[in-house]
């Protein structure tokens, strides 16, 4: 390893070869402020354009200040990251930045969480000096996903997350000058472009350029209609994040105090999720044996891999993407779908209350679950199951509108029957917690002996894409795992080649899985805490008494009364869904 | 997006050009610089064969386009004036004669009239600077143009 020794700020640092000055200079606690620039570590991606200028130094008998972003560090080099010039020339560069950003922080989805806002704030900007002409975009309202470009920077990492870790390849900049903007094709609304709606955009842009399509304030209309009963449902990932929006450490499990909230909220019925996510691994669990057992026994019609589908995002990328492989994903639909469809049934019957009467509203890590409850698929006579997905951070707002003290609240327990759930369910807030959970369940309904072992430590992790062959008793099942969309395709191709010996694949589209979600807490770049987050996961899972999907005794009831078997003919009614061929057509 | 439908000969046409780049994502300007010899402009269409072809985003394709100035997704007209505006031009008053292009056909640059008829594009210098300034219809030159000309000139093709 070859090294070089230079001085920042008068500190000696001595690092490898072509590292660049900002990371040589953070080794050393140095901080330099930095606006494009975005590293994902772990998933190996950067955005490192160059853009901004925020980053800039001097270095000691160089004429121009250099972008630390982009410099390498140099044998001797002597730099100053705070100097007058360095300061002055950062402060300019914002200000030509803000002179071409709308004034409109008090009334910003992204105020108080935003990196534009933060740095201007921490160079001390309060007048702009240079005026000037103002870009003037249409605004695209999708079911999930905002843009409204007058506030973007071209920081360009939209781009990088869509079409470098995800490879949905939908943003590009497009025009020249002044008048370029990141769009889609033909400048179209994101709803008629192939977007998955996964959010990563949303999840790294450091400004509100874009944001989430607020629910927030219907869900409160529904709330205080006295005609409608409304029930709320919570994701794993959301109780391993919330917390963070208020001021707690990342990987503060927040549970208890998340369900008093949603009662304080006046939620007539706060279930969770993970009641419907057990339910996922009944059915999904169930259609795995099922086709490995066909498969095994030489049926050639049925193929493997079977892949999860839980995720909205990852279903829209493979409608868009691989239209010719509908028959691989499970049929199952998504917890949140499942829940939706076992509350408007099921549940509304207890409650001797007609479906359009009942509100169902669930709480997501997620902004591709709003889309998700939006599809046709999901709705009888017009009324979805679903009728309202917000985020975490959406959640966390309701909770400020109301004034709640967050921190404070006493620890509350979910209601019965819908907030049951156990240990395996939690899991599927992380990536391999799936696949983890549909393991526990098959291998007991298959060997038909008891799991020793829960723990598939094998599974867990945060590598792109992993793999494990799990013992069935004699039977080895391969086992593959993927999250982030690029990798997703990467195991597709594989099985589109013939070359894949996988029999289960678990996909996420969001890196580290829902905790990574396009809807939680901004993690502005730094991977620490979404491994936070995953470690919150399974503190949860170990802290269950029942630790897998078909030993909840809730599940057991809601077959036994009204269901019948999984993968029976209610279930598949009910449970099930079908996917569509959304590749554009070219018409010739 | 656009509700053309391209012939499906000249489609295969396409793909050949991006066989003929080995589909290499690094020749997409020369791609496309074809595909406009092609069709003419680079419609919507035109955009998704290529990306397809080769192994692209559309935005990407998209991108490209909208870029360059040469690149256009509108068609031609049936006589497409060019208006010289380099130096020679310029200085000798190019651009009223331009404006009153404008002003009678009532499209700006880089545009079609409605009819299809005529499209109005500027160019950096024909190398006829003698006749400044220079104004082309189709194959036909135009020398030493004064805005009261134009009218006559639209005639000939109306």
């Amino acid at each position: 390893m070859e090294i070089v020794q230079l001085t920042i700020d008068n500190k000696k640092v001595v690092v490898e070869k072509g590292t660049t000055i900002l990371e040589a200079a953070k080794s050393i606690g140095v901080d330099i402020p930095t606006l494009c620039y975005m590293k994902l570590h772990d998933t190996n991606f950067e955005n490192k354009p160059g853009g901004c200028r925020v980053c800039v130094v001097e270095v000691e008998g160089r004429r121009n200040l250099a972008p630390s972003c982009k410099s390498t560090c140099e044998e001797g080099m002597k730099i100053n990251t705070h100097s007058v010039r360095v300061v002055n020339a950062r402060r300019t560069v914002m200000e030509l930045i803000l002179s071409d950003h709308p004034f409109e922080c008090l009334v910003c989805a992204k105020s108080g969480d935003c990196e534009l806002q933060s740095l201007a704030q921490n160079l001390g900007i309060r007048e702009v000096k240079y005026q000037g002409e103002k870009n003037k975009y249409k605004s695209d309202e999708s079911p999930a996903i905002i843009r409204e470009m007058e506030k973007c920077i071209m920081c360009r990492r939209c781009e990088t997350a869509c079409n470098d870790v995800q490879t949905v390849g939908v943003l590009s900049a497009i025009n020249r000058g002044f008048e370029s903007v990141v769009a889609p094709a033909f400048e179209m609304d994101l709803d008629h472009s192939t977007c998955t709606f996964c959010g990563q955009c949303v999840a790294v842009c450091p400004t509100g350029a874009l944001t989430e399509r607020d629910s927030s304030s219907k869900v409160m209309d529904a709330i205080v209609d006295p005609n409608k009963t409304v029930i709320v449902n919570t994701a794993p990932a959301v109780r391993a994040a919330l917390g963070e929006e208020f001021g707690m450490d990342a990987g503060t499990l927040v549970t208890g105090k998340m369900v008093s909230a949603l009662r304080k909220l006046g939620f007539d019925h706060v279930f969770d999720t993970d009641f419907a996510a057990d339910l996922t691994i009944m059915e999904e669990g169930t259609e795995l044996l099922g086709r490995l057992g066909k498969h095994l026994a030489g049926d050639k019609d049925v193929k493997l891999p079977i892949l999860t589908s839980c995720c909205p995002g990852w279903v829209n990328f493979f409608e868009h993407q691989f239209p010719d492989m509908l028959d691989i994903p499970s049929t199952a639909k998504s917890p949140q779908q499942m829940f939706g469809a076992i509350a408007k049934t099921y549940f509304a019957d207890q409650l001797e209350k007609k479906r359009e009467d009942v509100v169902v509203v669930s709480v997501m890590p997620c902004l591709a679950k709003k889309y998700e409850c939006s599809r046709d698929e999901f709705k009888v006579d017009g009324d979805p199951d679903v009728n309202l997905s917000i985020s975490t951070r959406e959640l966390a707002q309701m909770i400020r509108n109301a004034n709640l003290n967050f921190e404070a609240l006493e620890d509350d327990d979910f209601d019965q029957p819908m907030g049951e759930s156990t240990g395996a369910a939690v899991i599927f807030g992380t990536t391999g917690g799936v696949i983890e959970a549909a393991v526990r369940t098959a291998y007991e309904v298959h060997t038909k002996k008891t799991l020793e072992r829960l723990d598939f430590e094998e599974l867990r992790g945060m590598e792109g894409i992993r793999s494990a062959t799990i013992d069935f008793d004699g039977l080895p099942i391969n086992i593959g795992i993927a999250h982030g969309l690029g990798n997703a395709r990467k195991l597709l191709e594989d099985i589109k080649a013939g070359k894949s010996e996988f029999h289960a694949i678990e996909i996420m589209a969001c890196p580290g899985g829902c905790i990574g979600g396009g809807g939680q807490p901004y993690h502005h770049g730094d991977v620490e805490i979404l491994k936070k987050r995953q470690r919150a996961i399974y503190e949860e899972d170990k802290g269950k008494i029942l630790r897998k999907s078909h030993e909840n005794p809730f599940i057991q009831k809601l077959y036994k009364e009204f269901l019948g078997e999984p993968c029976g003919e209610k279930s598949h009614e009910l449970l099930h869904t079908h996917y569509y061929d959304k590749k554009k057509k070219i018409e010739i | 997006m656009a509700d053309i439908k391209l012939p499906a000969a000249k489609v295969e046409e396409l793909k050949e050009v991006c066989k003929k780049f080995n589909n290499e994502p690094g020749e997409l300007i020369n791609v496309l610089h074809a595909a406009q010899e092609l069709f003419g402009y680079l419609p919507a269409e035109v955009q998704e064969v290529v990306a397809n072809e080769m192994n692209v985003s559309v935005a990407h394709v998209y991108g490209v386009v909208t870029f360059y100035s040469f690149f256009s997704m509108i068609p031609k007209g049936e006589h497409p004036i060019s208006i010289c505006m380099g130096t020679a031009c310029y200085v000798r008053g190019a651009e009223k004669v331009l404006d009153e292009f404008k002003r009678h056909l009532d499209v700006k640059v880089g545009e079609t009239t409605e009819d299809g008829k005529f499209s109005i594009s500027c160019l950096r210098c024909v190398g006829a600077c003698g006749l400044a300034p220079v104004v082309t219809v189709g194959e036909k030159v135009y020398g030493r143009i004064a805005p009261e000309d134009v009218k006559g000139i639209l005639a000939e093709y109306m």
